[in-house]
């Protein structure tokens, strides 16, 4: 037996193994999928589609789950997951649009405008932005804004006008987004460029020779060629913003509780809990089985709207193959 | 609307001309500095209104990223003693009594290790086979985007996954058994499997684009001297794109290092190293612990131990190894980049 092993492969050999070691990935995939579903099967049975729909207040829910004991009754599932979808969506959106604008502009700086000695500290900026573990984010956040916001920035008047709906603290939702917008912009930075460099140099240049002048040149030409770079970015970024959980559990107020545009500015200091997030914070009373079915019915939509984003960033990117430019 | 003309007195004058080239072509690039003569203040003021605020963007960037260094500089060194680095933690609510961060240090060097030699493997196996074989040819397309999607899954549904995955009978050696037979599907080797997905595709990436840029007279050099794909992959290309490993290595070990949900999911977030069962060596990896990621999170104030003191200390720590690991990176990949800015460095495809 070892002496087979000892022998020089073939290439038929060689390539079964190294074909099916890269099929595990696909395994992986598929189990992923099947062993969550499964698991957030009695989640979904007993609520039916009103478990994205807003019923009853979500940490009374969830708490009355840890205490339903081994076996739960119908009653103990039940769930409206409403508030932790809507702040999901509100801190994906926000962070995504901020930081597209802010991506956009960054990128257009390196590629084309910044000087040199610049150009030296800001490219490892954004490694070193991209780099920094989640939970520094998180402790800056709570430890530096949260706290600054909530001393500085909020008024008496704010906090008096909505203590009897929610107490505000300073953690919520504007720390949240701004915090999330610094994380996911180095990844559209970095796609952004490489959409900006892949552009034909010549195509800059014949606008240029037309008497545009050069930032007008690389807004109508370059940008606008590159647009399925920073779309394919924009979308990555959101996959990034939509499952990250620890730095939100720590900086967004943990309240299970649904901003009210109306409140005017105040909206954005309201405290606010993600699906991600509720997640990582329950984990502990998992062994409750109306728990665990819920905390994996979150992680199945978190799961399938991130597939469908690596798709939709998968889309986008196809319009750059025709200038013959790599990935 | 018009073109604006300029008065032909203020037109400067044009740049020398270019020497003539010879007709074989163009010499090297051009180079990339161009002085263009022309005023910002010559705009339209929707385009000044654009530059000022590309500029604003640019600084902005510089001064977060620098801001956040030096405050976790000037924190990190405000509370960090060499005692902390060398004594275990425990539990106290007096906090010059709570103890230091050598467990997790440990637990996240331990962890590291054991997700980046799972991943590793797999990852160049992949990629070899995508690069070299790859046929059927919509089978190497869906593994491609089939670890695009393991990229862009959240870490915290991978770390569910882990922890319904580890619980199967057939696991019970992973991990603690309970008497009923019940296994609790949380150790240092699970979490470790489940890292492993993480720094999966930051090796496969730089693994693939190193053999896809080897020229093709490479590997026909090597069949004309009678050596077979197999040895050719193994003695020829996989020798050659050794950089390329460890630079997408590095980086994975860098994004385990700094993962906090699988820590507390699959890991316990535990203060201190718990080994299971009796062996030496594989109760510590049957068991749980936790890592300076989950140090960080219990110690701020979103966690139970509200110790910011320590919390700053040991992510000061954390942000070094990071760190480290990133500026690996950078010397072994010097030659090769271009911009400092290759997608696959900052873990998006």
């Amino acid at each position: 037996m070892l002496d087979r092993l000892r022998e020089p492969w073939t290439d038929r050999r060689a390539g079964l193994l190294l074909g099916a070691l890269a099929c595990s990935v696909l395994a992986v995939i598929v189990f992923m999928l099947v062993f969550i579903a499964i698991k957030a099967w009695p989640s979904f049975a007993h609520n039916g589609l009103s478990w994205f729909s807003s019923k009853g207040v979500v940490d009374q829910q969830l708490d009355a789950m840890v205490n339903s004991g081994p076996n739960p009754t119908s009653a103990d599932y039940q769930l409206g997951a409403w508030p932790l979808i809507y702040a999901t969506l509100l801190t994906t959106f926000f962070a995504t649009v901020f930081g597209l604008i802010f991506s956009l502009l960054s990128a257009i700086f390196i590629v084309e405008f910044a000087p040199e000695p610049i150009r030296r500290v800001i490219v490892p900026v954004v490694r070193l932005l991209a780099a920094v573990p989640s939970v520094i984010y998180g402790l800056i956040g709570i430890l530096v804004l949260a706290p600054f916001i909530g001393n500085s920035v909020i008024s008496a008047d704010q906090k008096t006008s909505v203590q009897f709906v929610i107490p505000l603290s300073g953690t919520g939702l504007g720390v949240a987004i701004a915090v999330l917008t610094v994380m996911i912009t180095p990844i559209m930075i970095a796609i952004t460029v490489d959409g900006l460099h892949s552009i034909p140099r010549a195509w800059k240049e014949g606008a240029l020779a037309l008497g545009v002048n050069r930032w007008r040149a690389m807004w109508t030409v370059t940008v606008r060629a590159a647009r399925p770079a920073i779309i394919a970015g924009a979308v990555l970024a959101t996959a990034r913003a939509l499952g990250e959980a620890i730095m939100i559990s720590m900086v967004a107020g943990s309240k299970g509780f649904a901003p009210n545009p109306l409140d005017g500015f105040t909206f954005f200091f309201e405290p606010i809990r993600t699906l991600a997030a509720t997640v990582v914070e329950d984990a502990e009373s998992i062994n409750a089985p109306a728990m665990q079915a819920s905390l994996y019915a979150m992680a199945l939509v978190l799961l399938v709207g991130a597939f469908f984003l690596s798709l939709g960033s998968w889309i986008a990117k196809q319009p750059l193959k025709k200038y013959g430019t790599r990935s | 609307m018009a073109v604006p003309t300029r008065p032909a007195a203020s037109t400067p004058p044009l740049p020398p001309l270019p020497l003539p080239r010879s007709p074989g072509g163009r010499q090297g690039k051009p180079p990339k500095k161009r002085r263009v003569n022309e005023s910002v203040r010559t705009w339209r003021l929707t385009d000044r209104i654009g530059y000022v605020m590309m500029w604003a963007a640019g600084l902005l960037l510089c001064a977060i990223g620098i801001g956040i260094l030096v405050y976790m500089a000037f924190k990190g060194l405000q509370y960090l003693r060499p005692d902390l680095l060398f004594s275990s933690p425990t539990a106290d609510v007096d906090q010059s009594k709570s103890g230091g961060f050598l467990d997790p240090l440990l637990g996240t060097v331990l962890i590291t290790l054991i997700g980046i030699t799972i991943a590793t493997p797999i990852a160049i196996a992949a990629a070899t086979w995508i690069v070299e074989y790859g046929r059927p040819t919509w089978l190497a397309r869906l593994i491609d985007s089939g670890i695009e999607i393991i990229a862009g899954t959240p870490d915290i549904v991978i770390a569910l996954f882990g922890l319904v995955l580890f619980q199967q009978g057939i696991f019970g050696w992973m991990s603690f058994t309970a008497a009923g037979g019940a296994v609790f599907g949380r150790s240092f080797l699970t979490a470790g499997a489940m890292m492993s997905l993480i720094a999966l595709p930051m090796v496969f990436a730089a693994t693939r684009e190193g053999l896809q840029s080897i020229p093709a007279h490479v590997r026909e050099a090597s069949y004309a001297l009678g050596k077979t794909k197999a040895a050719t992959i193994r003695r020829v290309l996989l020798p050659s794109v050794k950089a390329n490993i460890s630079t997408g290595a590095a980086l994975g070990m860098g994004r385990i290092a700094g993962d906090t949900a699988i820590i507390v999911v699959l890991l316990g977030a535990s203060l201190t190293l718990d080994p299971e069962g009796s062996v030496p060596g594989l109760n510590v990896l049957k068991g749980t612990g936790g890592t300076l990621t989950s140090y960080v999170y219990n110690n701020s104030p979103a966690g139970e131990g509200n110790a910011p003191q320590k919390a700053y200390a040991a992510a000061f720590v954390l942000l070094l190894i990071v760190l480290a690991l990133n500026f690996a990176v950078d010397l072994i990949a010097r030659s090769g980049a271009k911009t400092g800015l290759e997608t696959s460095r900052l873990g998006a495809r």
